[in-house]
Formats: structure tokens, C-alpha cells, sequence
């Protein structure tokens, strides 16, 4: 890898340059990005290869293979950036299989004009993220478009797994009585990614959540290898995690909404701005469903890991034709916990 | 949260529920309408129709303001927008609420409009002050509440004499809203066998925000004139309970007085530099069209003359359009309390907040919206 790099007449200007569409080309410039962005932060033998695909040597069983791609505003956020955020998003969808995530694989659409200087930030954060959670970046690809085209960076990511023997996870396997547990609390990575957006600044600043979760996951199959559901509620929160869970399971659900764990700057956030936690986005928690029988292994499980140890049992699966979300208030009332619809919206007054 | 968990002790709200079951009496009927938006979100969110007896009954009133919005100013903001090539400001409800043929601010912003949703009117200013080359519109709607921070942004773009702002006025009043459904005579037996009008309601849950502006005496008429009792009531689900509690006494006292449950926020003069500001920058409309209540005489604002610059009406011209509701949508009749949302022929079958036929179903505060997210359970039960 050194030698080629020292074929390229002066090397990229990482502080002050910018992303011009010879990076995307094909040509020599393309290459010098690789090498000198991508390949000395993710360095490993698969990319050293240079090839156009990486030869992977996996373990026999079930693959999980997930593919995702980010698309976050703004690209860096208090606790995290769209870096790490792409490869926890990936790892944690690959993990909710119950999967140990082997590989991944990584597609940058960049605009032009895009400083080189956040970019490497950007790849630094993915590197760091990928290292931690000890799976490799070992293939990718490049695509740079005209400035006004892009919105900076877009990132995708896709990730392979294998899922252990013994462990059958899908969010079709929800039963009436079974137990609905939480991993922590909501709404960090939405409210920190809205905060910044929309320029608020607090006293308790919000970070985001962002974290890999497969780590936990495979904690919980080793205590509790029947766990029927798991699933990251992203994108639509809580709320949408669990109804989709329920119509793909055709179950109801019943909440406690004392038992959800909201933290009290977000619980802030979301009063100032009209918005219901239940619906933020999370990047580091995850939902799961067990037997009844074992909610109690499986908290103990999830409390001893770092990432579960806010873990708590907020709900049970009902039967229910309607497939209805119900929660019990902190009133002792009864609501309905709905899909989302559209976006969520601040209030008018 | 201080000052909010306060208001959120689900202990409390069980002991405020049991007075009142103790102190109902069971022969009669209380019917009582929360006017706001705010708490109708309230009531269904924390399941408070829940804790009460079968004697109360709450029906929804008409004080959402994206909902009373009329369609047709709704539609020459779309008009505006895509004729004007302004950049069009305004509150996140507003952009999915249905115009003319099913039209919204949000389609038109995907045919390449520049709708953009703003926290708050001084956004609006800001993005006014950062693109002198564009034209920028705020879609000004609401009742008492938001309108102060509108007069105060008006005040500062004719400071700044700012030539690329401008203000389409759509604020509202609340009393004569009120008014309007109080005069509504459903007080012949026959009509009040077949209807379900403000002519049956017992008393009224009055506004929390508006009041804070307007304060408790602008509501005097509804006692003295129309024989209602009306508390003022915060938007804490505690404050919607404590408000029923006090409404229950008053009916079985036969009192009929006006009062303040949200004495934190609430004196009897509203606020008093808000209200000169209003009187500053705006002027009461000889007529306005509310959605479901029609032509209502003097309840409306405009911007005055003097502001005449930063008036979008004056300076575009924006056209005056009639655009009737869709023919099924009961917006109307769930606004004047007459149907409740699920007796509207297509509430949750052609008419659902991802594809909404009404702006009912459009806002967090509408009657529609709220029941559809939080107590659709109940119809399927009763289905």
C-alpha cells in the first residue's frame, strides 16, 4: 500500500481540500482517496487486497445479511456522527437476528465540494465504531455527485452474520403472554439529531444513544436462547417497533407507560416541542420478546451488560385480532399506542 | 419535571376521579365540552375518559386552529406558493391539511414548492434576513396564543424595513367562536333528542393558552349571557380532572359562574402587553369563514394598514377561493360537537391521518387525529 502511494505527485490535502468529482472517476485520483482515506482507516487485509469484492471465509450455519443506508442531518451530532452511525445501524439490524456479525461492507456517495476534512472525520468515526465492535469494513465502493445533488455524504452499509444453533429470532414469533422487554431508555438519538438541527441548546445537553448492540444480543441468546423477538426501534420509535411486531406476529401488545424509561431531558425536549418519546428515534436500544417464563433470566441478562443495564419489563403480548398497541397510562387510563403517521410534527401552540 | 410531574401523579388523578363519581349525582347528565385542542390531546392521550362516571360526558369542541382553518385559505396559500415562487413559512400540522381537492402544502412542496416548516414566526423572519433575493410568506393561523409573537415579528420586519417579508393572516378569536356555538338554539326536546349541538352542553372546559392572553373576563358572556358555568383549565391531564370536578359542583350547586382551575398561568386581565401589541399590529375582520362554523362576524384578525407592506393579502393579492369540504368528511358537525369522530361515516375506513379527507384527522389536537391515535380500541370493542 505505501509504495502505491508514493507514485501520487503530492498527497491529498486532508485539512483544506474538498471532494471534486474526479474522486468518483474511476481514475487516479479515485484511487489516491482510497488509499490514503479509506484504506489507512479501515485497514485490513481484505481492503489491502484491492480487489473489486473481498473472499470471505464464514462459519457453517444461518447468514443474516442487512443492508442500510444513512442519510442523517446534520452529518455530525452530539454523541455521534453519521460514521458510527452507519455501522451501528447495520451491525444492530444484523444482531437482532440474534446473528454475530462477521463483515461489512460500506458505499459513500459523496458531493462535490464536500470537505475532505469532515469526510475523514466521518471515515475515522466509522473505523473507531468497526474496530470496537471488532467487525471489519471489507469491501466498498465510491461514488462522488455534482455539488447541489448530494447532501454531503451518504453512507450505506451492509453487514453479513451468522446466527448461533439453537436460535430462531423473528418478529413473527410474538405469542399472547409472552413478555415485551426494553433495553433502556428512548428518544436520545432523535431528540440529540433535532436538537442540533434545529440549533436548541439546552442546560442537559441530549447525546445520541448511538451504540452496537450485538455485544448485548449475544449475551441474552447465551442466557435465554428462545428469545422470539428482538428488534431496534429506529426509525418511528417504540411505538412502530412494536406494530410491526404485532401485525407480523398478529398479536396486540398491552404497555405500562410507568415502566417506559424516558430521561429527563428528552422527556424536556419532547414537552417543549409537542413530540411523544414513543415515536423518537433510538440507535443503541433494543426491544425484546420472551416466554413469560424467562423475562426474568433474560432482565437479569440484559442488566448485567452495559448497554442493558437500564433494562426493564414494560409490557406483555395480548391476543387481539385488531393487533392494537394498547398502554395503560400512568392515569390508570387506556390508550392506543399507533403507527406513526408520516412524520411527527411540533405542535402549533 | 418541575411543574409538570406535578400534574401527572397518577394517584392524584385516581383520587381527583373518585370525588367525582362520589359527588355525581346520578340522575342527571353532564355534558361538557373541552373548547381546546389541547385538551381533547390531553383527555385522549392519558385515557381520562376512562376514570370518569357514564353520567359525565366530554364532547369535543371547535378550538383546534388547524382544523377551524377553511379550506379555501388553505388552498390560495398553495396558490401563493406555487405562483409567487415564495418561500412559504409556516407551523408542521399545517402542511398536511387537506385544500381544495385533497391538495396539501406538503404535494406542493414535492412538486417543487418552497414550503418549509418553522418552529416559530421568528424562523420565518431569519430566513427572510438570509435570502433578501427570495421572498419569504409566513402562514400565520392560530387563536390568541400564537398571535402576539406574529405582531411582535411584524413590528421588527417594519423596524428592520424588511421588503421580503410578509405575513398571510389567518388568526382567530376564541369568543366569538364560542359564541357562535352558544347561540346555536338546540333547545326545543325535539332537537335536543336528535342532536348532540352546544344547545346540550352543560359546561365548558375553557382554554388554557388563549386565556393567558385574553384572561378569565373575556369568557363573562358565556355565564351571564347563555347561562353556562366554564372553567378555565390547564392542558396537565390533573388540570382537565380538577376542571370536571369543579364544573360537576357548579352543575349540581345550579351555579353558573366563570372559573380559573389554571390560576398559575390565568388573571382575570389576560396579559395586558400581549394584548396591546394585538391592538397594535392587528385589526377584527368584519367577517371570517371558520371550518365548520361558517361566516362568524368580527372573529378574525387582519394585519392593519400601517403594516400594509408586510400583509401578504395586500401584497400578492391572494385570491379569495369557496372550496367546499369533501362531501363525506363530518369535520364540521365533530367541530360543533354534534357528531362525535367516530360517528362520521368514514372516520378510520377513507379517512385515516395518513390519508386524511378532513383536517380533523390532520393535527395532534384534532378530535379526529386524537381519538384515531389513541382510543380507536374502544369503536373495535364496540364494533
Amino acid at each position: 500500500m505505501s509504495s502505491r502511494r508514493e507514485a501520487y505527485a503530492r498527497k491529498l490535502d486532508l485539512a483544506r481540500g474538498c471532494v471534486e468529482i474526479g474522486h468518483g472517476g474511476g481514475g487516479r485520483a479515485m484511487a489516491q482517496l482510497i488509499e490514503e482515506l479509506f484504506l489507512a482507516a479501515f485497514d485490513n487485509d481484505w481492503l489491502r487486497a484491492q480487489d473489486d469484492c473481498a473472499r470471505l471465509t464464514v462459519p457453517t450455519g444461518r447468514l443474516v445479511m442487512a443492508t442500510d443506508s444513512h442519510v442523517v442531518s446534520p452529518l455530525f451530532f452530539p454523541g455521534g456522527d453519521i460514521g458510527c452511525l452507519s455501522v451501528h445501524g447495520t451491525l444492530n439490524d444484523v444482531a437482532m437476528a440474534g446473528a454475530r456479525p462477521l463483515y461489512l461492507a460500506a458505499g459513500f456517495i459523496l458531493e462535490e465540494g464536500f470537505p475532505l476534512a469532515d469526510l475523514k472525520r466521518i471515515v475515522e468515526s466509522m473505523a473507531r465504531a468497526a474496530r470496537d465492535a471488532e467487525v471489519p469494513i471489507v469491501t466498498g465502493d465510491t461514488k462522488v455527485v455534482e455539488r447541489g445533488k448530494g447532501d454531503g455524504v451518504f453512507i450505506t452499509t451492509t453487514g453479513i452474520g451468522v446466527i448461533p444453533a439453537g436460535v430462531d429470532i423473528s418478529a413473527n414469533r410474538a405469542r399472547p403472554g409472552d413478555a415485551v422487554l426494553l433495553s433502556g431508555s428512548l428518544g436520545e438519538h432523535g431528540m440529540a439529531v433535532l436538537a442540533q438541527r434545529e440549533n436548541l441548546s439546552f442546560d442537559a445537553p441530549i447525546e445520541s444513544d448511538s451504540a452496537a448492540l450485538h455485544g448485548l444480543v449475544a449475551t441474552m441468546v447465551t442466557a435465554v436462547p428462545d428469545i422470539h423477538c428482538l428488534r431496534d426501534p429506529t426509525r418511528g420509535g417504540l411505538s412502530s417497533a412494536l406494530n410491526e411486531i404485532a401485525r407480523q406476529s398478529g398479536v396486540g401488545m398491552r404497555l405500562r407507560e410507568a415502566a417506559i424509561p424516558v430521561k429527563e431531558p428528552v422527556r424536556a425536549l419532547c414537552e417543549f416541542l409537542g413530540l411523544d418519546p414513543l415515536y423518537v428515534a433510538n440507535e443503541g436500544k433494543l426491544l425484546a420478546i420472551c416466554p413469560a417464563e424467562a423475562a426474568d433470566t433474560l432482565l437479569a441478562a440484559m442488566r448485567a451488560h452495559p448497554l442493558g443495564r437500564e433494562a426493564t419489563l414494560i409490557g406483555e403480548v395480548v391476543a387481539d385480532p385488531h393487533g392494537f398497541v394498547e398502554m395503560e397510562t400512568v392515569f390508570g387510563g387506556r390508550r392506543l399506542v399507533d403507527w406513526l403517521s408520516g412524520e411527527q410534527l411540533p405542535r402549533i401552540c | 419535571m418541575k411543574y409538570l410531574d406535578e400534574f401527572r401523579d397518577g394517584r392524584l388523578a385516581q383520587g381527583l376521579a373518585a370525588r367525582i363519581r362520589r359527588e355525581i349525582e346520578p340522575d342527571r347528565r353532564y355534558a361538557l365540552m373541552e373548547f381546546c385542542g389541547g385538551h381533547t390531546h390531553a383527555i385522549c392521550r392519558y385515557g381520562i375518559e376512562d376514570l370518569l362516571p357514564a353520567e359525565v360526558r366530554l364532547i369535543h369542541g371547535p378550538g383546534c386552529p388547524v382544523c377551524v382553518l377553511p379550506s379555501g385559505r388553505l388552498q390560495a396559500a398553495i396558490d401563493l406558493v406555487e405562483r409567487e415562487r415564495v418561500i412559504l413559512c409556516s407551523y408542521g400540522d399545517l402542511l398536511r391539511v387537506p385544500g381544495a381537492q385533497g391538495d396539501t402544502l406538503l404535494k406542493a412542496k414535492a412538486r417543487g414548492a418552497d414550503v418549509r416548516m418553522v418552529y416559530s414566526v421568528s424562523d420565518a423572519l431569519e430566513i427572510a434576513r438570509a435570502q433578501p433575493d427570495r421572498s419569504v410568506v409566513f402562514f400565520a393561523i392560530g387563536f390568541e396564543t400564537t398571535t402576539p409573537p406574529t405582531a411582535v415579528v411584524l413590528r421588527q420586519a417594519r423596524r428592520e424595513e424588511l421588503g421580503n417579508f410578509s405575513v398571510y393572516c389567518n388568526h382567530v378569536l376564541t369568543p366569538p367562536a364560542l359564541r357562535a356555538l352558544l347561540a346555536t338554539d338546540f333547545s326545543s326536546p325535539h332537537q335536543e333528542a336528535a342532536t348532540r349541538g352546544a344547545g346540550v352542553v352543560n359546561g365548558f372546559i375553557g382554554p388554557a393558552h388563549v386565556s393567558t392572553i385574553i384572561g378569565t373576563r373575556a369568557y363573562e358572556f358565556v355565564a351571564t349571557e347563555y347561562r353556562r358555568p366554564l372553567v378555565i383549565a390547564g392542558f396537565e391531564p390533573l388540570d382537565v380532572l380538577q376542571s370536571i370536578l369543579m364544573l360537576v359542583r357548579q352543575l349540581n350547586a345550579g351555579e353558573v359562574r366563570v372559573e380559573n382551575e389554571y390560576t398559575r398561568a390565568v388573571g382575570a386581565e389576560g396579559n395586558r402587553k400581549a394584548q396591546q401589541l394585538m391592538e397594535e399590529v392587528f385589526e377584527i375582520r368584519p367577517s371570517f369563514e371558520w371550518r365548520g362554523l361558517g361566516e362568524l362576524p368580527n372573529s378574525a384578525l387582519a394585519i392593519r394598514p400601517e403594516f400594509a407592506d408586510w400583509d401578504a393579502e395586500r401584497r400578492f393579492a391572494v385570491p379569495a377561493i369557496q372550496a367546499s369540504d369533501h362531501k363525506a368528511c363530518a369535520c364540521g358537525e365533530v367541530l360543533r360537537g354534534v357528531k362525535r369522530p367516530e360517528e362520521c361515516k368514514v372516520f378510520a375506513t377513507a379517512c385515516t391521518p395518513d390519508h386524511p379527507l378532513g383536517s380533523c384527522m390532520v393535527s395532534a389536537e384534532g378530535a379526529c387525529a386524537a381519538h384515531y391515535h389513541y382510543g380507536r380500541f374502544r369503536q373495535a370493542v364496540a364494533s
